[in-house]
């Protein structure tokens, strides 16, 4: 452990951790809000409809991060005067938003899927015991179906997050000075090797942190779902 | 629309060939570091069920590391932690020799690494997945313990793992685009380079997408292909 | 043709390990950028040239040694110098005392100033620090340029980049109010292209204890008989002519 580096570095490599955890809050977020039409258009039976969300999906699914990344900022900056006329040029100028943009569409994608697999597989006898009730298909969907959808994909939401963490470190590569970009920063100033450890212990802590207290989150809201036998 | 396209002839004007080049570099890394992924991933899961305690805490903490870490954080370690490393071991070892860890090789180690962290994990549910009593059967039918894992535990392990490994790899043939970051000339720095000449982010950057894209597809179609067969004996049973 | 040639070399590459001996000093490794024209890039065959490729090459004639050339990016080019992936940097390296702790630098070989450069619309005019307090400025990362700006301009926002073109690209695109860069390399840049958006601003910056000492070659510390050998070299196509030739190639003017 060299102290001086520490010193000097450690508190720049903590505020990228920061921007790090800013920027997969805010894709995470707002991808789950865009995934919900998603994955709505994917459960509908209008096979043109379906076709769009399917393309969309596979289009994020299908290539690397890194290339949707590239795509967008430097495609922006070829688009620049047309992003101008429509006036939202402002956004694709910095850097930051590009990522979020990317990465919120990314994410939606991946996450649509994992709506529509839980909605999917939540028993076809709820809808028809709310429809005997007298339940119209949309407050179904949303009092009923919606809620135990959620709890069942509880577990591929919280890797979604996971993934989104460690993918959020191609930021970097865009000027953006997330905890990776902090870290490529002061290895090009010091060429310490140790820096890149450090990334990697906060990296860890992040995800390892997240991973259990998600673990202990999903045990409590399912606790019903189980029987008492694997208790 | 004709003089973009052109963008992507073969020869000193065009761009084909570079991109077709880098292609070659992420497809020979691709199938370099599978068959290393899945046997590291089956070694560790080995590990994981074994009655050793010591083997058990390294292969638990090597699968915690490698799917925690970014992937491109695994990558720049591997690649500057690496060759540091190395010559290190080789100034120990002989006097006034290099060695040099290619960013080829580091690229299929980094990958290999998070790969198996991954592989680990399918290889462990597959295994779960084999009630107990089939062992038991074949030692009462006086098969040995290397036997009854070649003969009974193998062929159902690869049936059951395979739609998780295909999946991983999937997922790997994507990650092979962080290699450009560490100066490996695959498709991603080939359109890199060929954007910062021509000055046409949108189109080779659109076309990069679709051959990642493409390449999902086929792997796909394989994997596919390789599923049927491996179900094969399931056919008409269920 | 080249895929072949690249997958049967990326084949052959994992034989990783490549072991050489190195006794007297016969043959040098040479690593540069290959992206930072006119000074050193990759022309359309893919061959290194520029003006630290014909001045290396200069120097090893002189020197009577075989030299081959590597192309590293520069963000890894000390590590990889370190790491004896070759033996020397001839990549337009600043002659630093930051860097000095890690490797030793022969005489300089040229130098030429930073300089700002703003699109030609902008209304900047002053380039000091506390003028440029809320502007996004955008520099290579690892370079003089990046740790000048990132000591020196802590109330402007600054965007670092893996090689100097894509700094250029973003300044060409609206996304930088301005770059810090070698001024020789922005005068080639703003001759054609993109280019051509752009204008120098502001002085010439030449403080050494930022800017160092110009340019030199760098060796891993305590190469010594291969740093004097150099410097050797470098006083010797000083003297004889051969450094002009290739200065009156590139520029109009003297570098050195």
């Amino acid at each position: 452990m060299d102290f001086d580096l520490l010193i000097k570095y450690g508190p720049k490599l903590l505020s990228g951790l920061l921007v790090t955890l800013q920027l997969v809050s805010t894709s995470i977020v707002l991808g789950a809000i865009i995934s919900l039409p998603i994955a709505l258009m994917r459960l509908s039976k209008n096979r043109i409809i379906n076709g769009i969300a399917y393309s969309y999906v596979y289009f994020f699914r299908g290539s690397p991060l890194l290339a949707q990344l590239f795509l967008i900022y430097y495609g922006a900056g070829q688009m620049r005067p047309l992003l101008q006329d429509m006036g939202i040029w402002w956004m694709f100028r910095e850097a930051y938003y590009c990522a979020i943009f990317v990465f919120t569409l990314n994410t939606a994608a991946y996450q649509a899927e994992i709506l529509r697999g839980s909605i999917q597989s939540v028993d076809k006898g709820q809808w028809e015991a709310a429809q005997t009730m007298g339940m119209k298909y949309w407050p179904t969907f949303f009092k009923i179906i919606m809620p135990q959808a959620l709890i069942s994909s509880l577990r591929p939401y919280g890797n979604e997050i996971i993934l989104m963490i460690k993918g959020s470190a191609i930021a970097s590569v865009v000027t953006i000075f997330d905890l990776m970009g902090e870290t490529k920063l002061a290895f090009s100033r010091t060429f310490d090797f140790q820096v890149f450890l450090w990334a990697a212990v906060l990296y860890l802590v992040m995800v390892e942190t997240l991973r259990i207290t998600w673990e202990k989150m999903e045990r409590r809201l399912t606790r019903h779902l189980r029987q008492v036998s694997d208790q | 629309m004709g003089e973009t396209l052109g963008l992507l002839a073969f020869g000193d004007k065009g761009w084909g060939d570079e991109i077709l080049a880098g292609l070659g570099v992420t497809i020979s890394l691709f199938l370099a570091t599978l068959p290393f992924g899945i046997f590291f991933g089956f070694l560790i899961a080995l590990a994981k069920r074994s009655n050793n305690r010591l083997a058990r805490l390294v292969a638990n903490a090597y699968t915690t590391i490698f799917r925690g870490l970014p992937e491109l954080l695994t990558l720049f370690i591997i690649f500057y932690g690496g060759q540091m490393l190395l010559q290190q071991l080789a100034d120990l070892l002989f006097d006034g020799v290099y060695v040099e860890l290619n960013a080829f090789v580091a690229g299929i180690i980094a990958l290999a690494f998070v790969f198996s962290a991954y592989a680990s994990e399918t290889f462990m549910s597959a295994f779960n997945g084999i009630p107990d009593g089939q062992a038991e059967a074949a030692r009462s039918l006086g098969l040995g313990r290397v036997q009854t894992l070649r003969l009974v535990i193998f062929p159902q392990l690869v049936r059951l793992a395979l739609p998780g490994l295909a999946n991983l790899s999937l997922i790997l043939q994507k990650d092979t685009s962080l290699v450009s970051i560490i100066a490996l000339p695959d498709l991603i720095r080939n359109t890199r380079i060929a954007v910062g000449v021509t000055k046409e982010p949108l189109f080779f950057f659109s076309v990069a997408c679709m051959i990642y894209i493409a390449l999902a597809v086929i792997t796909s179609y394989f994997i596919g292909v390789i599923d049927r067969w491996s179900s094969r004996g399931q056919a008409g049973r269920s | 043709m080249k895929l072949f040639r690249t997958i049967a070399i990326a084949g052959l590459a994992l034989a990783a390990l490549t072991g050489a001996a190195m006794a007297d000093i016969t043959k040098v490794r040479i690593g540069t950028e290959g992206a930072y024209p006119p000074f050193n890039y990759l022309d359309s065959a893919g061959k290194l040239q520029g003006f630290d490729i014909d001045i290396a090459k200069a120097l090893c004639a002189e020197m009577k040694v075989e030299c081959t050339f590597v192309a590293q990016d520069w963000d890894g080019i000390i590590p990889a110098l370190l790491a004896k992936k070759y033996d020397a940097i001839i990549a337009s390296m600043s002659i630093t005392a930051e860097r000095k702790k890690k490797v030793d630098f022969t005489d300089k070989y040229y130098t030429t100033p930073a300089k700002f450069v703003v699109p030609k619309d902008s209304k900047i005019t002053d380039v000091s620090a506390a003028a440029m307090k809320g502007k996004t400025i955008g520099a290579q990362s690892s370079t003089i340029h990046a740790n000048f700006l990132n000591d020196l301009y802590k109330d402007s926002s600054i965007k670092l980049y893996g090689t100097q073109d894509e700094a250029n690209a973003d300044l060409a695109a609206g996304r930088l109010d301005a770059i810090l860069a070698d001024s020789a390399i922005l005068l080639e840049w703003m001759k054609k292209g993109d280019g051509l958006c752009c204008k120098f601003v502001g002085p010439d910056f030449n403080d050494v204890k930022y800017f160092g000492e110009g340019a030199g070659i760098a060796v891993r510390k305590g190469e010594d008989e291969l740093r004097e050998k150099f410097n050797k070299a470098i006083a010797a196509i000083l003297a004889n002519g051969v450094y002009e030739k290739i200065n009156k190639k590139y520029f109009p003017f003297s570098v050195y």
